[in-house]
């Protein structure tokens, strides 16, 4: 069976880190981080490793890159445990960083690539780099292995913005003003984007619809 | 089947009706228009569709040095910051350290002195040079206001009775009224 939530167990050993973790909010937490005790930061990273790696793999195309930048992200969280103040959602923030974390890796992977100018501002309606689906046959043989894999490419080759959008609405399951203010832009600016997002995935995602298991009416 | 402004509308609030987050009345509203357009119904159904497919993307797991890499690399951070995961208590830690420096200033002077005539203006300007740059002596503010020395002036303890000499010759500069 397959967690969707924010939230994971990480086998017995930890239960009981994650039963602190939900008893104490993630701002309780944080507050005591900056009172100088390093276990509730741990218990934060018990909390969200998974997800904000997840997070990271789906926007960047290495593992081993999102691992990287999830390190990244909690040690600025912890850099920044003396001036934290619960003004906005623990989540809010983290995430922020990452997104950005994450925007300027796949910013300065593709200019590397493609030398693309560094003027050119990166809009969301910015064409897609590639279409992932091309090489991939889609057949009802199709392995699970690739089943995801088409799913994380066609993900992937969302403009930047959507694919954010989709990332923190799907599958971290945050509230729309929590995703426009990671985004910096309106709720209505955030609805459509999601929209537009998931019109494309509509049509993109079809022919995997109905494959497997019961979710679609053929 | 016609695509109408009332289409429209309904599409846009789609999303939030099936992911469950649009109020009630949009919710009414998005009902009631699908009991009656087969194209928006449909289109309902292929978004619920494809939010199944995207159920299907698996999580992966990090790799298990994550954490340890984590911690490493904060304990890497500069002025060891893992020392106030001993210590959560800033006054705490100040007091331990001023404590320690109190003792190495105090455990000094015996030495020096013991030396006899050794212990001329010159040394005296040495101590007193190595003394104004333990930075907690400074600020004569904050010894005042440590409880632990509000007594020393009344009552001089043993190690106080051997750093005297030394004030008693330099009475006009006591290091902690140094500015
Ligand atoms: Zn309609």
């Amino acid at each position: 069976m397959e967690h969707s939530g924010a939230l994971q167990l990480y086998g017995n050993a930890s239960v009981s880190y994650t039963i602190d973790a939900m008893v104490r909010t993630d701002v309780e937490l944080m507050l005591q981080v900056k009172a100088g005790d390093d276990e509730s930061f741990n218990l934060l990273l018990q909390k969200y490793r998974t997800p904000l790696v997840n997070f990271l793999f789906r926007m960047v195309k290495e593992k081993a890159t999102a691992e990287d930048l999830a390190q990244e992200v909690f040690l600025r969280v912890y850099r920044a445990r003396k001036q934290y103040s619960p003004s906005a959602k623990f989540t809010t923030w983290m995430f922020r960083i990452a997104t950005n974390l994450a925007l300027n890796s796949v910013r300065d992977n593709r200019h590397r690539q493609t030398d693309v100018s560094i003027d050119v501002p990166l809009e969301e309606d910015e064409k897609p780099v590639q279409l992932p689906t091309r090489e991939m046959r889609i057949d009802e043989h199709m392995i699970e292995r690739d089943r995801s894999e088409f799913i994380r490419r066609t993900i992937q080759a969302l403009p930047e913005k959507q694919r954010v959008a989709v990332l923190l609405h799907k599958y971290e399951e945050m509230d729309y003003a929590e995703i426009a203010k990671i985004l910096d832009c309106s709720e209505s600016a955030l609805k459509s984007l999601l929209f537009r997002a998931y019109e494309t995935l509509r049509v993109q995602l079809a022919p995997l619809v109905g494959q497997r298991s019961g979710e679609g009416r053929q | 089947m016609t695509t109408t402004k009332k289409c429209e509308d309904v599409s846009k609030q789609l999303i939030a009706y099936l992911d469950r987050r649009a109020n009630s009345a949009d919710r009414n509203e998005v009902e009631a228009h699908l009991a009656t357009c087969g194209a928006c119904h449909e289109r309902a159904e292929e978004f619920r569709q494809m939010f199944g497919v995207l159920d299907a993307l698996p999580t992966v797991e990090p790799s298990l040095g994550f954490d340890a890499r984590l911690h490493a690399r904060i304990a890497e951070e500069p002025r060891s910051r893992w020392f106030g995961w001993m210590i959560p208590h800033p006054r705490l830690a100040f007091a331990l350290a001023l404590l320690l420096a109190l003792s190495v200033w105090t455990g000094d002077l015996p030495r020096a002195t013991s030396n006899g005539e050794a212990a001329t203006a010159a040394t005296e300007q040495q101590d007193f040079e190595a003394i104004k740059d333990l930075g907690v002596l400074e600020n004569y503010d904050v010894l005042s206001k440590f409880d632990a020395l509000s007594e020393v002036p009344a009552e001089p303890s043993p190690a106080d009775q051997q750093a005297k000499p030394v004030n008693d010759q330099n009475p006009d500069q006591p290091p902690a009224t140094q500015e």
